[in-house]
Parts: structure tokens; sequence; C-alpha cells
């Protein structure tokens, strides 16, 4: 496999874009995206293009309509939320297995004010509708469990994940490309009416539009085009779907495809989360961030309420370490399914690369990124990019 | 064909399970399918393969026990309209060592949602609770589950 890195990236502020369509936002990402890799469309071979809701209407071809039709082959991804990610890593393989130099992934999503994902069933008849009447098969349901699971385990406290929440809301005061950017205390998360026990609204992540983009390119095509900028190599790409465990099948394990994944990552890069200077990881609830620091090695098992307490996750400008979502992580900077894999992506390669985009808040010294996303049914996605 | 179309239409409205794995006669029971290869099993009817093993069967049918033990739980609040609000969604493992989700019912949500730890490892039983009547006028049931002395 040939190196890849990324040459360009663009996002737009996540948030809510009634009048716009779906096509229009992947192709402003896209847009800006190109140009901050100083190339044009039609240097662009291949075509990713990641989107949940509108999987059947070509969402990757309509950007290029509005983007250049270069006739250039398009993939369209749907993978639930690594949809992004999952384009991104398409992007990536065809640069890495030699077939092409110069490659786009945008991902893309416009979920408007819906309410809450999954569950439903029961056919034409609702009255065979399960939800509620044999449990709860939504999002809320599965990540409040998630978080249960833990509590059982290891004594871990509501204070615990009210404190990640804390932590990713001041996070996204920084970020103008969040959605959200106010602060929260303690008392406001831990007071907040419940949505699925322990996760508190400010415990959910939003539903919102957005879009993001990424230029990846060959070694050769680097030299080439980035004129001496710091560019961000992807060190390890992995994609993973949910193996047998116990109780996939009615609670969606999200920690045993995550671990293959990391381990997996980590041992392509040659890399160990000690090496890891930022994680953007899927924190879709207060609660999935927890288990995902254990999950993703950035601390020992059983010691998640530990490392919030210590001030794990937090940024080093707020006296923490091991900084996790600085970007505000879905909670604050949103959740549009299909962009949120490249737009933590971006996330990564800004503050590897000093990009003004994260001015506000650079990781210092950042050499190593790390990218997380869990798609339910399931897939998980890792993404290691180095400087 | 015109045979089951006169039993239909002869049929007078009664109870349906919400689910195929639910089945009311002789007692309300799931059941569920056995891999015969590697032992797992299935909350399901049928199945063309094993996804633990890879095995293609053959599968058996296995009746479930009707008591199992609550692994973890949450609390519902907000839900889609029509659904009662706060429930308790609850992951019941079973002893044939597959896991069963559903409402928790006979609880009180907010107790347990001070002492999570009650709710870890509770002993439950089945009941069949009409939960909705569907457009040919039969009962709909669902399985859930209470708590029970073991």
């Amino acid at each position: 496999m040939r190196n890849v890195y990324v040459l360009g990236t663009g996002m737009i502020r996540f948030g809510r874009y009634p009048d716009k369509s779906v096509p229009e936002l992947g192709a402003e990402a896209a847009l800006i995206a190109l140009k901050d890799a100083s190339v044009a469309i039609k240097d662009v071979e291949l075509f990713a293009c990641g989107n949940l809701y509108q999987a059947n209407a070509m969402v990757g071809q309509r950007i290029l309509q509005q983007v250049g039709q270069t006739g250039i082959p398009v993939i369209n991804v749907s993978n639930a939320c690594a949809t992004g990610s999952t384009a991104f890593r398409e992007a990536y393989m065809a640069v890495a297995s030699g077939m092409y130099d110069v490659t786009m992934a945008v991902g893309v999503e416009q979920m408007g004010k819906q309410g809450l994902l999954g569950g439903g069933g029961g056919g034409s008849d609702p009255a065979y509708s399960t939800e509620g009447r044999v449990g709860s098969g939504l999002m809320p349901a599965v990540f409040g469990q998630a978080g249960m699971e833990h509590m059982r385990k290891y004594g871990t406290t509501l204070e615990h994940f009210a404190k990640i929440s804390v932590k990713s809301h001041k996070h996204a005061t920084k970020n103008p490309f969040s959605q959200y950017q106010n602060e929260v205390t303690l008392e406001d998360v831990m007071n907040a009416r419940v949505v699925a026990f322990p996760n508190t609204l400010y415990m959910c992540c939003p539903t919102g539009d957005g879009a993001a983009a990424a230029i990846l390119v060959s070694e050769d095509k680097l030299k080439q085009f980035a004129g001496g900028r710091k560019r961000a190599r992807v060190a390890a790409s992995v994609l993973t779907s949910d193996p047998y465990t116990d109780r996939d099948l009615t609670l969606p394990d999200v920690s045993t495809l995550t671990r293959r994944a990391v381990q997996k990552a980590y041992e392509t890069a040659g890399l160990g989360p000690k090496d890891v200077s930022l994680t953007e990881l899927h924190d879709c609830f207060a609660t999935a961030e927890l288990v995902h620091y254990e999950n993703l090695g950035l601390c020992g098992d059983g010691e998640a309420g530990k490392f919030i307490d210590e001030g794990g996750g937090k940024h080093p400008d707020l006296g923490g370490k091991a900084p996790v979502n600085v970007s505000g992580g879905l909670l604050s900077k949103g959740h549009p399914l299909g962009a949120t894999g490249v737009a933590n992506i971006c996330e990564v390669v800004w503050h590897l690369t000093g990009d003004d985009r994260a001015k506000q808040r650079q990781v210092p010294n950042a050499k190593v990124g790390m990218a997380h996303v869990i798609g339910l049914g399931s897939a998980c996605t890792i993404h290691l990019l180095t400087v | 064909m015109a045979e089951q179309a006169s039993t239909q239409t002869a049929e007078q409205p009664g109870k349906k399970p919400i689910l195929p794995v639910f089945k009311l006669e002789p007692k309300p029971h799931l059941v569920g399918v056995k891999c015969s290869a590697c032992g797992a099993v299935f909350l399901d009817t049928k199945r063309l393969a094993c996804s633990k093993c890879g095995a293609t069967g053959p599968f058996h049918e296995v009746q479930l026990s009707d008591k199992g033990k609550v692994w973890v739980f949450s609390v519902i609040h907000q839900s889609f309209p029509g659904v009662k609000t706060p429930y308790v969604t609850a992951i019941i493992d079973l002893p044939e060592g597959v896991s069963v989700k559903s409402n928790l019912v006979d609880v009180d949500p907010l107790e347990l949602q001070k002492n999570p730890g009650k709710a870890f490892g509770m002993a439950v039983e089945l009941v069949a609770n009409v939960v909705s009547k569907d457009r040919q006028g039969n009962e709909v049931v669902a399985f859930q589950f209470r708590p029970s002395a073991n």
C-alpha cells in the first residue's frame, strides 16, 4: 500500500439549513476542500460521497452536477453513522492501492429537526409496533444501557457522564464550526430533563445539517500540489463490523468492534494510545464517550471515571490531558450523520497541520490524531493521522 | 389457497402475538432456535446459518424459559407519540444463553433511576400484556417482564 495524504479539507458549520439542498451543502464543502488543496475538480480522479437519508438518490453525482461533471467514478456510501468515514476510507483505499492519485471524499446530511432515531417495526399496522411495548430500540435507549453496563460493572456515576458533557460544551465555545457554542454547568446537565437514563438532554447529540470534505493524494501528487505546506498522512484506516458477542443482537455491542478496530489501527501505524495527541471519538451520547475512553485505550478498563475526575479528555489549555473532542464533539458540534465521519477527520487534520480553522483551540505540538466513528448496526472506523 | 382464505374470513377476532417469536399457546412463551454445531441460541423462528460459528444448521426450535435476570436497563422519558413515559426498557438474560429486550413492568421507574443497583441482576418473569388492537380487531399481546420471587 502507498502512503496517502490529506491535501485539503473543507467543512461548513453544522446547524440547520432548511433553505439549502443536500447536494448544495455537499458542494459547498467540496469547493472549500478543493481550494484548500489548491487543486481543481478536473484533477480529482475518484469521488466517494457519504450520505444516509438520500442514499437512493445519487447524492455524489448531484454534487458533481454543481461542482464539475468530469465523468469520474462516483461511489455513494451509506453505513449508518460511519457513513462519512467509510466514504473517506473508500477514497483512501483508491489512492493507497495505486489505482488513483487524487481522490475526494464528501460527507453530507440534512436531518432537519427530526426526532429520535431508530426503533419502529410493526410493518403496515402500527398495532404491531414494538417500540415502547417490548422495550426500546431507539438510540437513546441503546446508549443509555451502554452507560448502565459501565455503571453495573464499575460503579460509574451519573456525575461522571455529566462531566463529559460539561467538558465538550466548554470545548465547543472555541469552535466556530460547532452547531452549539454554549457552556453548560454540571448542575445544568444533571438537572436537565432525562431522555433515556442516565443520559439527560445535554448528554445527547442534536440532529442537524452539515457537510465536510477531504482531498486525498499520493506522495507524488503531494509534492506537486502541496507547495511545501504541512500535510497529514493517513497512518491507518480501519473498518470493522460487529462480531458475534453474547448480547449484540439484543443490545448492540459498541465496544468489541471499536476495540478490534483500534488495535488494528495501532498495529498498522506502529503507534499506541500514548502517542495520540488528540482524539475525536463518537460521542453520540455522553455514555458512549465514557466507554470509548477505555475501548480506545486512553485509560485502562474500569478507569474511565477516574480518568474523567483527573481531567482526562480535557483540552490542555483547561489543564487536561489526552484531549478528546476538542471540537465540541457530537454533543455540541452536532451530528449530521453522513457528515460526521469526514468532519472529525478535518478537525484532527487541522490540529496536526496548524490550520487556522482550529486556531482558537489548537492542541499544542499535535503529532498524531485519532478519529473514531461508530455506526449502529454496526460499523466502526478508526483513522490515525500523523505529521 | 381457497381453503386458507375461507378459514381466515371465518376467524373471529382474538389474540395475536406482537412478534413471531412469541407464542400464546398453550401458555405464553418465547421460542428460539439453537445451532446444533455450537449451541448458540437465537431469539428467532428460523435461521439460514449461525452468526456465531457459521454452520448452516440444522437448527432446532427451543422453548425459552419464562424466567430470567435483568442485565441492564434504561428509564425512557421521551418516546414516540402514544408511548407512555417514563417506562423501563431492559435487557433480560435467559438461562438458555440468549438475551431478550422488553419493558420491565410493575416497577417504579423513578425509584430504579435513583437506585440502579436494585435492578441489576433482578429476577424477573415473563408476563403477557395486551398492548393494542389491530385493524381486524385482534388484541395484540406483547411479552414483558416483571419482578419475580426468584
